[in-house]
């Protein structure tokens, strides 16, 4: 559904609908239960809503999945954020002794947003996205979910599209769940390699041996990076890009050639030189912040964006490439409707939350 | 209240054994009654050693030939275990390690700072100790204190070769044929983690066995870090015991170091005095904030508070300390009324007669290295680690000190030893070859420059008079009841 149908003001009418008809609150729930096999886990759980005229509430909570269905269609909030369990309920949270209110666990959370890479893509800039830079995206999945499987060991992971520009990653792992504060910052500065503001070029930093995540990471890259750099971004095709590249490139190489594309070069040294490049144009870029704190609100699965009309659907791993940001359903759905459409649309929905669930919910956890 | 459930506490071991290690966690209490000359002579000796620990980790390379044979030296001194390679440390020995330790705990539980300090050393004091122990005798600590690193069998070894080799700095192929490697949880591991200076394969760190040391010190850390905060919670209950409260104070204040708070001098220095005295007796950074005042008539609080208390720590009157800083800053661009609106209230604060009326101490160089980074504008802070060391060597140059002599100061710099590079600068300026003390405090500086220039005969018996008087009150010669450590912990 192209983004000119939706018209954010139609958001009180369609909200109502989306949350009687097709917010899938059986799977939402069990989810966040895991299992029922840690007690009030579920009602110690924080939500946020943000309402209508940017009305913000924190510490909502729930003690089932009935009340958390009647609070939602009650109050149809535009957007909802999940944050952590608590040591008591959130929404009694003012009657608890100062200090013993305590946020106890979370998944382990990711985000990667596409305006950080606003200095290495020429399509899109800011709150856009194309098809073009959506590659980032996939480059992105792809590299962290390796890492967190393959590394890190975790084995339950939920990937959603956020809804606008980005996507989020839930690690769900009973031990991630558990993670410290110190212990999800030193995950996230593992898999984080961009480093420097504004006033750096260079951000990428290589150590030599390359670390085999690196070395991980870069086969990923290499993949794409012909493809998306050269072809989709053509950052050789303009000045101002060119311009980029030179600066990221050592002398010795740059005399060597007399055409910039360096990129097909064979030699080790020459070959390091470009894999910084190609690292600095594609590797994920993560906000830290948002993953190191225990208490940290990130926007809920299933959760409409108020701006694009899109819900903020998992995406499905197993079949990376055919993910289209576009074409990912839209509140606008539920306007005059054919009843086949609406079956259709949450049988996708049922299927990639189940899909998920399944690969979360395991026989270890319950 | 995080909490990992992966590693069950050690249940209590049978007395006999629990003296049969020559390293220990620290996990349990003692179990017996001691008599309270013990229990301070205990306490006492602990503290020395631990400021031993405290000096020589400031005066040499943590780790390097002179730093352990002083700490051995001072180990056998004071009757703790030495030589721990060779398990020669008598039980008595670790007996008394043990029950020095969990008193001190008690006594450093109540602050911050208290606890940071106390960690510190006793994470120093750890490492060092650990060091000297065999291989073997290692391996039989990690497994005696659960800390569930296993070794990874020959055939995983080479199949992991060219990833263990790539992934840490510091292992050659030699290593990693030679040494055995431990697959530790990566949540134990966490700054080899960040850093990415080790291999990470579903979910464990495989790291060599010579630096198992970093993982078994944080974990150190961590569990008495915990044990504090639990220690701090029963303090009620030994604060109520009237035999213990005042030695527990006692300890507490006595060898933390001098927080030169106590005036001895108050009105011995006259204004007139402060030029010379900053050219000769001041430390670098209150020599720098001294002439900043001079040349701007003005100082921004971050400096106002560090040089006013250094001066109140000399023996600045409040009255003489008025008239210093009003004297200068109407120079500049304050006037007299304004200095008193504005400018006074802060320095009486500092001398305890306003607001809560806490009487402020001087900041140690810990303090001015660590906390407020100096900013444009400002001439806080430490000038060895907040200034270009290009700046610094032109300022050293105008204070004329020599260009070897700067040398050894940068040096000293870029290996991070700030006090050293201070202590140096002392040796420079006041020509002697090596100090006798171990430099953490502005004012020490200014008192032994003052001894050295022998103005201060006066101050050096002052000083060892009021150590004496604290070392006396701590050590009672009584020998009244026993105590009973069940109630204590």
């Amino acid at each position: 559904m192209p983004l000119s149908d939706y018209d954010p003001a139609s958001l009180p009418d369609l909200l109502p609908l989306y949350y009687r008809r097709l917010f899938p609150f059986s799977q939402y729930y069990r989810w966040l239960n895991y299992g029922g096999v840690q007690k009030n886990y579920f009602q110690n759980r924080e939500f946020s809503f943000t309402l209508k005229d940017d009305i913000y509430v924190r510490y909502q909570s729930f003690s089932s999945q009935i009340e958390l269905e009647k609070e939602m269609q009650k109050m149809n909030p535009y957007k909802i954020d999940i944050g952590a369990i608590y040591s008591h309920r959130p929404n009694q949270h003012n009657t608890v002794k100062s200090g013993s209110f305590q946020a106890l666990e979370k998944e382990l959370v990711f985000d990667i947003d596409m305006t950080d890479y606003d200095d290495v893509r020429s399509c899109c800039s800011a709150a856009d996205i194309c098809s073009k830079c959506w590659t980032l995206m996939t480059i992105a999945i792809r590299i962290l979910d390796r890492a967190l499987r393959e590394d890190f060991g975790f084995k339950h992971l939920l990937w959603v599209y956020s809804g606008r520009r980005g996507v989020h990653c839930w690690v769900c792992d009973e031990a991630a769940r558990k993670l410290t504060v110190a212990a999800r910052s030193a995950v996230a500065e593992y898999l984080s390699l961009i480093k420097g503001g504004e006033e750096t070029m260079k951000k990428v930093v290589l150590m030599d041996p390359i670390h085999p995540f690196i070395r991980a990471s870069l086969a990923v890259v290499n993949k794409y990076f012909l493809r998306y750099a050269l072809q989709d971004q053509d950052i050789l095709g303009q000045k101002e890009s060119v311009e980029k590249v030179l600066a990221l490139t050592p002398e010795d190489i740059l005399f060597n050639n007399s055409h910039p594309l360096i990129f097909r070069t064979v030699s080790l040294s020459k070959l390091k030189h470009s894999f910084k490049i190609m690292l600095q144009y594609c590797y994920p870029r993560l906000d830290v912040n948002v993953s190191k704190g225990v208490n940290h609100l990130l926007k809920s699965p299933f959760s409409v964006h108020p701006k694009t009309g899109r819900i903020s659907v998992p995406i499905d791993i197993g079949n990376l490439d055919a993910f289209d940001p576009f074409a990912v359903p839209t509140i606008s759905l539920d306007r005059p409707m054919e009843a086949e459409d609406e079956e259709n649309a949450e049988e996708t929905k049922e299927n990639d939350k189940d899909a998920a669930d399944r690969r979360k919910i395991r026989g270890d956890e319950v | 209240m995080q909490f990992s459930e992966r590693r069950k506490r050690v249940g209590s071991r049978p007395q006999a054994e629990l003296y049969g290690q020559p390293l220990q966690f620290y996990g349990q209490p003692p179990l017996e009654n001691i008599s309270l000359t013990e229990f301070e002579t205990f306490a006492v000796d602990r503290l020395k050693l631990l400021k031993t620990v405290e000096n020589v980790g400031v005066s040499y390379l943590k780790g390097s030939p002179q730093y352990v044979k002083k700490l051995v030296a001072e180990s056998k001194n004071l009757n703790f275990p030495y030589r721990l390679e060779s398990g020669l440390s008598e039980p008595d020995k670790r007996r008394k390690d043990h029950i020095s330790h969990f008193i001190l705990r008690l006594a450093y539980c109540q602050t911050e700072d208290l606890r940071r300090w106390f960690i510190q050393q006793e994470v120093d004091l750890f490492r060092y100790r650990f060091n000297d122990l065999s291989p073997k005798q290692k391996l039989e600590f990690l497994h005696r204190n659960n800390l569930q690193y296993d070794t990874i069998g020959i055939e995983e070894k080479k199949a992991l070769k060219d990833k263990l080799l790539n992934s840490s700095p510091g292992v050659s192929g030699i290593t990693v044929e030679d040494q055995d490697f431990y697959k530790v949880p990566f949540q134990d591991a966490l700054d080899l983690v960040r850093t990415r200076k080790v291999y990470l394969k579903a979910g464990y760190v495989y790291i060599p066995h010579q630096e198992i040391v970093t993982i078994v010190l944080n974990d150190f850390r961590t569990r008495l870090s915990k044990a504090l905060a639990l220690t701090a919670r029963s303090l009620p209950a030994v604060h109520s015991d009237e035999r213990l409260q005042p030695l527990l104070n006692h300890l507490s204040h006595a060898y933390v170091g001098q927080d030169y708070s106590i005036q001895k001098n108050v009105g011995k220095i006259s204004l007139e005095q402060i030029d010379s005295l900053s050219g000769k007796s001041y430390p670098l950074c209150m020599r720098h904030l001294h002439q900043a005042l001079r040349e701007n008539h003005h100082l921004r609080h971050g400096g106002r508070m560090q040089y006013g208390l250094f001066l109140k720590g000399i023996g600045l009157s409040l009255e003489q300390a008025l008239q210093f800083w009003r004297s200068e800053f109407i120079r500049g661009k304050v006037d007299a009324d304004k200095f008193d609106k504005a400018y006074a209230y802060s320095i009486r604060h500092m001398f305890g007669k306003e607001g809560k009326r806490t009487d402020y101490t001087p900041y140690n160089c810990m303090k001015v290295i660590l906390s407020n980074p100096p900013s444009q504008g400002d001439y806080h802070g430490c000038p060895f680690r907040h200034s270009d060391p290009e700046l610094l060597k032109q300022k050293l140059q105008f204070y004329k000190v020599s260009p070897s002599g700067i040398n050894q100061i940068l040096e000293l710099v870029k290996g991070m030893h700030y006090q050293l590079a201070c202590q140096k600068y002392f040796e420079l300026t006041h020509n002697i070859e090596d100090t006798t003390f171990s430099l953490n405090h502005p004012n020490q500086y200014f008192l032994e420059s003052q001894k050295v220039f022998g103005g201060g005969r006066d101050l050096k018996r002052e000083m060892d008079a009021t150590q004496k008087a604290k070392e006396n009150s701590v050590v009672k010669a009584s020998n009244v009841k026993q105590d009973s450590w069940s109630n204590v912990i």
